[in-house]
């Protein structure tokens, strides 16, 4: 037949070949912002999964915690120790050893927190988006009623109310299951309603009708032909919000209602060094927030060149 | 009693039966936005798209059945009603005398393998992230559970092959191929469940004219080869002429005229069908050179009185502004619903 | 001199894989008042035709070669402001999407004066009234009341009407329409065209009609360019190519046409589709789908002057060269 066609008749690319050929590699290959916010991702990632290789102490581990070790300058300063290069925090753990720790449980809860998001939104926005009608304002209006709540005030509420149901002891073991249930509740309908929005202009579409040509039920339509064909959108609100989780989970954490000390999270470190900040013991507070921002701020730049790579529209004008 | 036994009768040579349809959509939104304040009551407000307004049509075996119409004459409506896809608002859908528009999606299974659909949009009717083998394979194994994959497999490449689509290629993506292509792939899950009637909405009006042509031809190979019966959706006439056995015109959602497509072609007796004809565009004409229509294009959202075609008719009268004609038998065979042809008033 | 004058026109879309030349070697020259159709498929090049000759490539294209002479001015080095006095003044466009030149929160009246008044030094009542008698020029019904009408209170139909009569505003000499009626039902198409022919033939406008349906330009235009993929495969008076097309792919178009096939047979059909513009075939880039194709047609083949045509074809060279030596023959 034609030239085309017998190209096409050759060996079909695999998917590396496919992938390296994409408009998603090639302008990952020529943006520098991309590049570099990955590598630092990348680099958080590897930090949180090798927390127990990379630390020098095990800052679980009280019996390698010297108090007289507290409050030790970074090494690069004059009192500083070679042992604690980034100094020690007040309880005399070191900061690099629970930085990287904290690194891993702020993680955790971001990812399994927008996990949870991801598992209800996409669900519930599937439904409501497919069904349409009456099971669509129904739970649209729930959406509504969920995000006039604020994040903060819902999650406050809960976890004071927790804590003081049923001690501070129990909360501070089941401290983030809480937090990722509390999290990954209260923000589900920001999934839900960008899966409803695309579901809405994929059902439209005439491959949806074929398939119900084909008899197929609606769970399946659902799940093996529309929701294959909103994973865009689900992905680049995804990034952002693992970022959100993240901050949710410092800020609460900085409130007292988060990961309890012994067991340290981003924010709760940086809480734990704010009462020694005003006498001149900035490490302990700084240096988690300098790791924190940085982690947030390269999430945001992914989800914002995802959103660009992904967004056709953008792409063509 | 009797009318089912006159309906059993006519479905001995009819494969579908739609009897008196009408589908009207509801465009005034939520129950909540339907609510007006009038004259010191809350009163609720609707507004409709009648889109089918009481047709009746019959789909003989072995037949292709054209409809023609402009847009928003209610064609697609018709097919997609006629498919399951939407719901009647009133009237019935018969296939093989066994009436199919109030069934369950589990009675309707059985007739989803003998009834198969082709849609307009070649670039929207595959899904995008399914390999071509695997959009092909499906309706496969969904309809026949108990075949070995390699009996799945066997089948999809027989389908592939009849629509000149190279087997090897099943691994691809469908933006991978060209237009012409993929309505040929569509063409092939249609035919993957060996279907014996296939509905056809618009399959040629998004491709170029060499192409389309080789779509027409693979449609009517697909036909002798396979016994096909076929409901064919268009606004193009000129493929009518050249592919339908019979043709049904349509406007706002009522039937014009129906009949065998030469007789149609060559004696059109609506006044709508004759303006139709004259305004395509004839390789023959220095000019164009058309049945002036006079009017604004009525909508179907405030639907006129009596025929709906008075609006833009010559031949329209005070009968034709009042009382809605009826499809009446002619000499030629073919069916018409102008009160302007019974009065004899035009030939 | 000729009206428009396009020579060796050429343009090229840069992409990531490498530029790829849209149009390539475009020649022709249209009279005043002369109507010529410039038929072709998708992805032929038709519409990035017409709008290089306004020099409305948008980027990543550009012209790489060639020259649009529009009364023997060249339209490629014009600043913006000179550009504007020709474009939606001398020359109008019209698209197939009326919505593309038409203001969804303007009234249409809003348009056609604000138009007016960008161009000539009129006060705002007199623009109206000639606002007003373009309407009429185009057939729409109660004009008057159209004037204070948003475009989503109209019809398809209607509004192709208003984006013709803004056209005329400016009594332009050329009007490009890109697939006018291609978004309509072929009533109403017949009624634009129609339309368009009668203004054009009244005010001696010139006309390059671009659209993929011969039974229009058939009806419409005197000359006929048929394009494939990029360039101008054959080109002549219309009846002629409508009647005796030389080119292999013009015959198999008007051909594949089902208003020629034989009712219920197969139509006849051209194989293949047409080659994305990366991978146009060496020489005629017909040639893979072409019956006729030999060794000759991996080079590009020159026009041949066959009948009141201009053919690319090495086909229609060998048989002009043939019946020229037979013609020679028989003198002799």
């Amino acid at each position: 037949m034609t030239q085309t066609s017998s190209a096409l008749a050759d060996e079909a690319p695999t998917m590396m070949q496919r992938f390296v050929k994409s408009h998603f590699w090639h302008s990952f290959k020529i943006d520098r912002v991309a590049q570099l916010s990955f590598m630092v991702f990348v680099a958080y990632i590897l930090m949180a999964l090798l927390a127990p290789l990379l630390a020098p102490f095990d800052p679980y581990d009280p019996a390698s915690i010297d108090i007289m070790n507290s409050e030790l300058p970074p090494s690069w300063q004059e009192e500083g120790e070679s042992d604690f290069w980034l100094g020690t925090d007040a309880q005399g753990r070191d900061l690099w050893s629970t930085i990287l720790y904290g690194t891993r449980v702020s993680l955790t809860i971001g990812i399994c927190a927008v996990l949870l998001q991801a598992l209800l939104g996409i669900c519930i926005g599937l439904v409501a988006g497919y069904v349409g009608g009456k099971v669509d304002s129904l739970l649209m209006r729930m959406a509504d009623v969920q995000l006039s709540f604020s994040t903060m005030m819902v999650a406050i509420v809960v976890l004071a109310v927790f804590q003081a149901t049923f001690g501070t002891q129990l909360y501070q073991d089941l401290a983030m299951v809480m937090l990722i249930l509390v999290i990954g509740i209260a923000e589900w309908p920001q999934y839900a309603r960008t899966v409803r929005a695309s579901v809405l202009a994929e059902k439209e579409k005439e491959y949806v009708d074929a398939a119900r040509v084909m008899g197929l039920r609606a769970p399946r339509i659902m799940f093996r032909h529309i929701l294959p064909n909103t994973l865009s959108p689900i992905l680049v609100i995804s990034t952002v919000q693992v970022a959100n989780a993240i901050i949710s989970e410092a800020a609460l954490s900085f409130l007292g209602l988060g990961m309890p000390v012994s067991q340290p999270s981003l924010g709760s470190l940086i809480s734990s060094g704010f009462e020694f900040i005003f006498s001149g013991i900035w490490w302990i507070t700084v240096i988690p927030g300098v790791v924190l921002v940085v982690l947030v701020l390269v999430m945001n730049l992914l989800g914002d060149w995802l959103r660009d790579v992904l967004n056709p529209k953008l792409y063509k004008g | 009693m009797g009318e089912l036994k006159v309906s059993a009768q006519e479905s001995k040579q009819s494969l579908l039966q739609v009897r008196d349809l009408y589908k009207r959509f509801s465009i005034s939104g939520d129950f909540l936005d339907q609510l007006r304040f009038e004259g010191g009551k809350i009163k609720r407000h609707q507004e409709f798209v009648h889109a089918i307004n009481g047709v009746d049509l019959d789909i003989f075996k072995g037949e292709a059945l054209c409809v023609v119409g402009e847009s928003g004459c209610g064609k697609s409506t018709v097919a997609r009603t006629v498919m399951g896809l939407l719901e009647p608002s009133g009237g019935t859908v018969s296939y093989d005398g066994e009436r199919i528009d109030n069934l369950s999606a589990q009675q309707m299974l059985p007739y989803r393998k003998k009834m198969q659909m082709i849609f307009q949009n070649p670039f929207a009717s595959l899904n995008p992230r399914m390999t071509i083998t695997e959009t092909l394979s499906e309706p496969v194994k969904f309809h026949n559970p108990k075949w070995s994959r390699m009996e799945v497999r066997d089948k999809v490449h027989e389908v592939m092959h009849s629509v000149g689509v190279d087997p090897s290629w099943g691994v691809r993506f469908p933006h991978e191929f060209s237009g012409g292509q993929r309505q040929r792939i569509s063409i092939a899950r249609a035919l993957a469940v060996d279907p014996e009637f296939i509905v056809a909405d618009e399959p040629i009006s998004a491709l170029d004219v060499s192409i389309q042509a080789q779509v027409l031809n693979l449609m009517m190979d697909a036909q002798e080869q396979r016994d096909l019966t076929y409901m064919f959706i268009t606004h193009d006439l000129s493929v009518v002429e050249h592919f339908g056995t019979r043709v049904a015109v349509m406007y706002l959602g009522t039937l014009c005229e129906i009949g065998d497509s030469h007789t149609v072609f060559d004696q059109p007796r609506h006044p709508y069908t004759k303006a139709l004809l004259s305004a395509i565009p004839k390789l023959a004409d220095d000019r164009p050179n058309h049945i002036k229509l006079q009017g604004e294009v009525s909508t179907p959202v405030n639907l006129p009185s009596g025929c709906v075609f008075h609006g833009r008719c010559p031949y329209a009268n005070d009968r034709c502004k009042e009382e809605k004609p009826q499809l009446m038998s002619t000499d030629g065979g073919i069916k018409v619903a102008c009160h302007a042809v019974e009065e004899q008033r035009i030939d | 001199m000729a009206l428009l004058d396009v020579k060796n026109l050429e343009v090229s879309f840069g992409l990531r894989s490498g530029a790829v030349k849209a149009l390539r070697d475009i020649n022709f020259s249209l009279e005043r008042g002369e109507r010529i159709g410039v038929v072709g498929e998708s992805g032929a090049g038709k519409s990035v035709l017409g709008f290089s000759i306004l020099n409305l490539i948008s980027q990543p294209g550009r012209i790489s070669a060639g020259d649009v002479r529009f009364e023997g001015k060249s339209l490629q080095n014009l600043n913006d402001k000179d550009m504007r006095t020709i474009r939606g003044n001398r020359i109008a466009m019209i698209f197939q999407d009326p919505m593309m030149t038409l203001n969804p929160v303007l009234t249409i009246g809003d348009q056609m004066i604000e138009c007016l008044l960008a161009h000539r030094q009129i006060s705002k009542a007199a623009a109206r009234k000639i606002a007003l008698q373009k309407l009429m020029q185009v057939q729409i019904p109660s004009p008057e009341t159209r004037l204070d009408q948003y475009p989503h209170e109209l019809s398809g139909g209607m509004r192709q009407r208003i984006v013709i009569a803004i056209g005329l505003l400016m009594d332009p000499d050329l009007i490009i329409a890109d697939e006018p009626t291609t978004a309509l039902d072929v009533t109403i198409q017949a009624e634009i065209m129609e339309l368009m022919l009668e203004l054009c033939e009244r005010n001696n406008v010139a006309l390059i009609l671009i659209t993929h349906d011969l039974g229009v330009v058939s009806q419409v235009t005197q000359r006929t360019m048929v394009m494939y993929a990029g360039r101008v495969i054959e080109q002549g008076p219309t009846n002629e190519i409508i009647n005796d097309a030389q080119h292999p792919y013009t015959q198999g178009l008007i051909n594949a046409l089902p208003q020629m096939g034989v009712r219920g047979e197969r139509l006849q059909q051209i194989r293949g589709s047409m080659p994305s513009l990366q991978a146009i075939p060496k020489g005629c880039a017909f040639s893979n789908r072409c019956d006729y194709a030999s060794e000759r047609c991996r080079v590009i083949p020159e026009f041949t002057r066959s009948g009141g045509c201009l053919v690319a074809c090495h086909m229609v060279e060998e048989l002009v060269a043939q019946s020229e030596n037979k013609a020679q023959d028989g003198g002799a």
